[in-house]
């Protein structure tokens, strides 16, 4: 008995130890090898090459990554509520959020670009597209906030978004879902030849980077789901993938994808802008939230617009064209050149690629198959530059290098594709974890993209990391391209769902980083410049307390005289002129987020003290070595009480 | 002469001394530029900073102006229109006369930056944040160090002229100078 114990005991370690070998040399191979973990390695204290700025998707936000670390350093609130940055909650940034139905506390962010300069990305800006209630941001890569929302009337689901032209003269917003324009009270089942989609042509100020809409290209109803600029020879064109073409409103996974063919719009916007500035198109009353956030005063401001200009496709003659592209196209994508542009036809088996020379002859020869809408229709054939043959199933999108290679998604076979553009032959394959949706290389939306890396962003998590209940994290995977062979370097995780992403090389955007603000250029009309000046007003039912902080007090500290159901602003400007040194505040009981105040800066919190009593506020942000001495008092008496109005710092209220 | 005359007024376009202090959290050092005339930033709001810093032990704010300020640049502008009279009408021995007074006038100015450091250093607020002791039991004092390097706390204190300071000096070395050269062509001339 004994024996066979021990028998057994043997063979079971044999066999653990035969186990544990195979794990072993299993880690020891494969792509996995050392020279990845090198490649993404950032040493302590060193920086990464590039930024990469990845939506948040659901989460409304725009996170800051870097690579090749894949370390998270910010995320950017754009769309959402954020209490930790008091952003929406605050009284200077509670308009960015205003728009024509209200308050709106979320979006779903998808796409950012940055800004461009001749055709290369500049660093200044990265738009970004809420795609529920239809919004374009603008953040400043200088403070990396939000500095500008301007809400797009007569657009649902703002996908087809945000876009830069090469001089950034545009971004460009188009409509998923078709609407009635202007909205009105319909039946749906007569959507089709009702409906319209509408394509958002928003200027850019050359200097502050204001956005305004230009024009509106008034579309038939289709899906318009995604696009890119023209850029190099094609520059002054603009191509929009669509859908639906069948113009169904119903069960559109079956009545969608009915068309062999759908279209991919060629929109010259040029044509269209020249056609504009000579006072063509109709200003259409609309009701559209345009929010800016001001630097100086660090509050936003929101206006409603009252009216748009737009521009029906068929006054503007040789304007729009159709080029016929199989099977519900998704991407649009432009290669550096501008030669190039491929429709991602999720439902085929092939890749299509049209030309820009070949659509120019084909409109030149007037060589028309027919029309939708009274839009001319190009031959497929005549527009068709090549077929990249069977590279996968379910491509969604295109990135390029610069170096003749294209980069595809297939969200279906969970796969990145390279292949070699003008030869159309696949070059490698790599597979993601799992289903693929974009993919970005730093620069992709450029004439130059930085062919370094490309990040692939993928729309299922599952076994990847250690589980956390049903929900699981969202993932990116970064791949090294600089060789013939594309290489998995990195897993690491994303916020919300990251749909597109923009990347850049950190030089471009490092130096310009701001580290404070300088308290004389302060211009909110709350602000404290010192502590003499901190005072405590009373108007009516409302308190407003101008506030300073510096290490480590608060000044006033002890304030007496507030009154339930009073209505007491926190009007708080942080004194300090060092980098890195913010200080934050609540107190008990507020409805609302803390504040988290940057050095040079004013922010406001609205308190409503609902109970008599000494109510504590403190800093909330471990701001130095007295942090925790960081601390004062409200008294909060009756509504009816004579308690005098005193505030005081460093000796008792008398 | 004129050169070691001369020389000096480099003090009204740079400054005299720099004060550097260095510490984990601050890969940007913070400094102070010691003019003639002022105390200026070496980075945007240093001196500020440094204020906030000390006030943890007790410093005093660094002053906006001192007495010296005024008197400084009126000894420099009287010595300097000393010297040009002695450059165009004075014999060498009046070098050596000027040179002397500015050895002792620098001298004693630097006395007066080192009295001004010690008592920075050491007249501390009695309610200070933090008070620390010496080994010995003494109050520890927290004086940057007049000239070279030094530890306080979790700041490493440099102290070293600048650019003004060596204007000064190669003006009253260029005087010596003068001195040495009159003095040789005067006893040439006499043999």
């Amino acid at each position: 008995m004994r024996n066979i114990l021990k028998s057994t005991v043997a063979l079971l370690s044999v066999l653990v130890a035969f186990t544990s070998c195979d794990t072993a040399s299993k880690s020891n191979s494969g792509a996995l090898s050392s020279s990845a973990a090198e490649k993404v390695y950032v040493a302590p204290g060193e920086h990464d090459e590039f930024y990469a700025f990845i939506s948040g998707g659901f989460s409304g936000q725009l996170s800051v990554y870097g690579l090749p670390s894949g370390r998270l350093f910010k995320v950017i609130p754009v769309f959402s509520l954020d209490a930790e940055k008091a952003y929406g909650y605050n009284e200077e940034t509670k308009p960015m959020l205003n728009t024509s139905h209200g308050f709106v506390p979320w979006d779903d962010s998808h796409h950012p670009d940055i800004s461009q300069t001749n055709g290369e990305i500049d660093g200044r800006w990265v738009f970004i597209n809420g795609n529920n209630t239809p919004r374009i941001a603008k953040i400043d890569l200088s403070t990396f906030e939000t500095t500008e929302i301007i809400e797009v009337p007569n657009s649902a689901g703002n996908h087809s978004s945000s876009f830069v032209t090469e001089n950034s003269e545009y971004v460009v917003a188009g409509t998923r879902f078709s609407i009635p324009i202007p909205q009105k009270d319909m039946p749906i089942k007569d959507y089709k030849s009702n409906f319209k989609g509408a394509l958002s042509f928003i200027s850019i100020d050359p200097k502050h980077g204001h956005m305004d809409i230009k024009f509106q290209l008034i579309m038939p109803g289709f899906d318009y789901d995604l696009s890119h600029p023209g850029r190099g020879k094609s520059h002054g064109w603009f191509f929009f993938t669509t859908y639906n073409t069948e113009e169904a409103s119903t069960l559109l996974e079956v009545n969608a994808s009915q068309n062999d063919k759908d279209f991919i719009a060629a929109v010259n916007w040029k044509k269209i802008e020249d056609y504009v500035n000579n006072g063509g198109g109709t200003m259409m009353p609309a009701n559209y939230a345009h929010n800016v956030y001001d630097e100086a005063t660090h509050s936003a401001t929101s206006t409603m617009k009252k009216e748009v200009r737009v521009v029906n496709p068929l006054d503007v003659p040789g304007a729009v064209y159709f080029l016929p592209t199989p099977k519900s196209p998704h991407g649009c994508d432009v290669d550096p050149s501008g030669e190039y542009i491929v429709g991602n036809g999720k439902l085929s088996a092939n890749l299509t690629v049209h030309s820009f020379t070949k659509m120019l002859a084909a409109i030149e020869n007037n060589k028309v198959a027919g029309d939708a809408y009274g839009i001319p229709i190009l031959n497929f054939e005549d527009v068709l530059a090549g077929v990249v043959e069977q590279p996968g199933l379910g491509p969604l999108h295109t990135e390029f290098d610069g170096k003749g290679n294209a980069y595809t998604t297939f969200f279906i076979s969970s796969e990145v594709v390279k292949w070699k553009l003008g030869t159309w032959e696949v070059v490698d394959r790599q597979p993601c974890f799992y289903s693929v949706g974009h993919l970005m290389i730093p620069g992709g939306n450029s004439q130059k993209p930085f062919g370094k890396y490309v990040l692939a962003m993928n729309k299922i998590t599952k076994d990847r990391y250690l589980p956390t209940g049903p929900e699981v994290t969202q993932s990116a995977q970064l791949y090294d391209i600089s060789g013939e062979k594309m290489e998995l370097l990195l897993d690491f995780p994303t916020v919300g769902e990251p749909h597109y992403a923009a990347g850049c090389p950190a030089d471009l955007i490092k130096p310009r980083s701001k580290k404070l603000f300088k308290l004389e250029d302060n211009k909110h009309p709350y602000a404290t410049l010192n502590e003499a000046d901190t005072k405590v007003v009373r108007d009516g039912k409302t308190v407003h307390i101008y506030m300073t902080t510096i290490r480590s007090h608060f000044a006033p500290d002890n304030i007496e005289g507030v009154k339930v159901g009073d209505k007491v602003y926190f009007h708080i400007t942080n004194l300090e002129q060092d980098y890195d040194v913010p200080h934050g505040v609540s107190i008990i009981g507020a409805n609302t987020s803390e504040l988290l105040i940057m050095p040079g800066q004013t922010e406001t919190f609205l308190w409503e003290p609902k109970q008599i009593g000494v109510w504590p506020f403190y800093c909330t942000d471990f701001c130095s070595a007295l942090h925790q001495e960081m601390q004062g008092y409200v008294r909060v008496s009756p509504a009816n009480s004579n308690t005098p109005l005193k505030w005081s710092l460093g000796e008792d209220i008398e | 002469m004129l050169i070691a005359v001369l020389l000096p007024l480099g003090l009204f376009f740079f400054p005299l001394w720099k004060i550097t202090l260095e510490a984990p959290q601050y890969p940007t050092p913070l400094g102070m530029y010691i003019h003639i005339n002022d105390f200026s930033d070496v980075h945007p709001h240093d001196i500020k900073n440094i204020n906030l810093m000390n006030h943890y032990v007790g410093m005093k704010y660094i002053p906006e102006a001192i007495p010296e300020f005024k008197i400084f640049p009126i000894g420099i502008i009287i010595t300097s229109f000393i010297g040009l009279i002695i450059a165009f009408k004075g014999n060498y021995k009046w070098f050596l006369f000027w040179f002397i007074l500015m050895i002792v006038l620098s001298s004693a100015g630097l006395y007066d930056f080192y009295l001004w450091e010690h008592d920075y250093g050491h007249d501390l607020d009695p309610k200070a944040i933090m008070k620390f002791t010496n080994p010995d039991g003494s109050v520890m004092g927290f004086q940057p160090p007049l000239f070279g390097s030094k530890d306080i706390l979790n700041f490493k204190a440099h102290s070293y002229p600048r650019l003004g300071a060596l204007f000064l000096g190669l003006g009253i070395a260029a005087s010596f100078i003068a001195y040495l050269t009159g003095k040789k062509n005067k006893q040439k001339n006499s043999s």
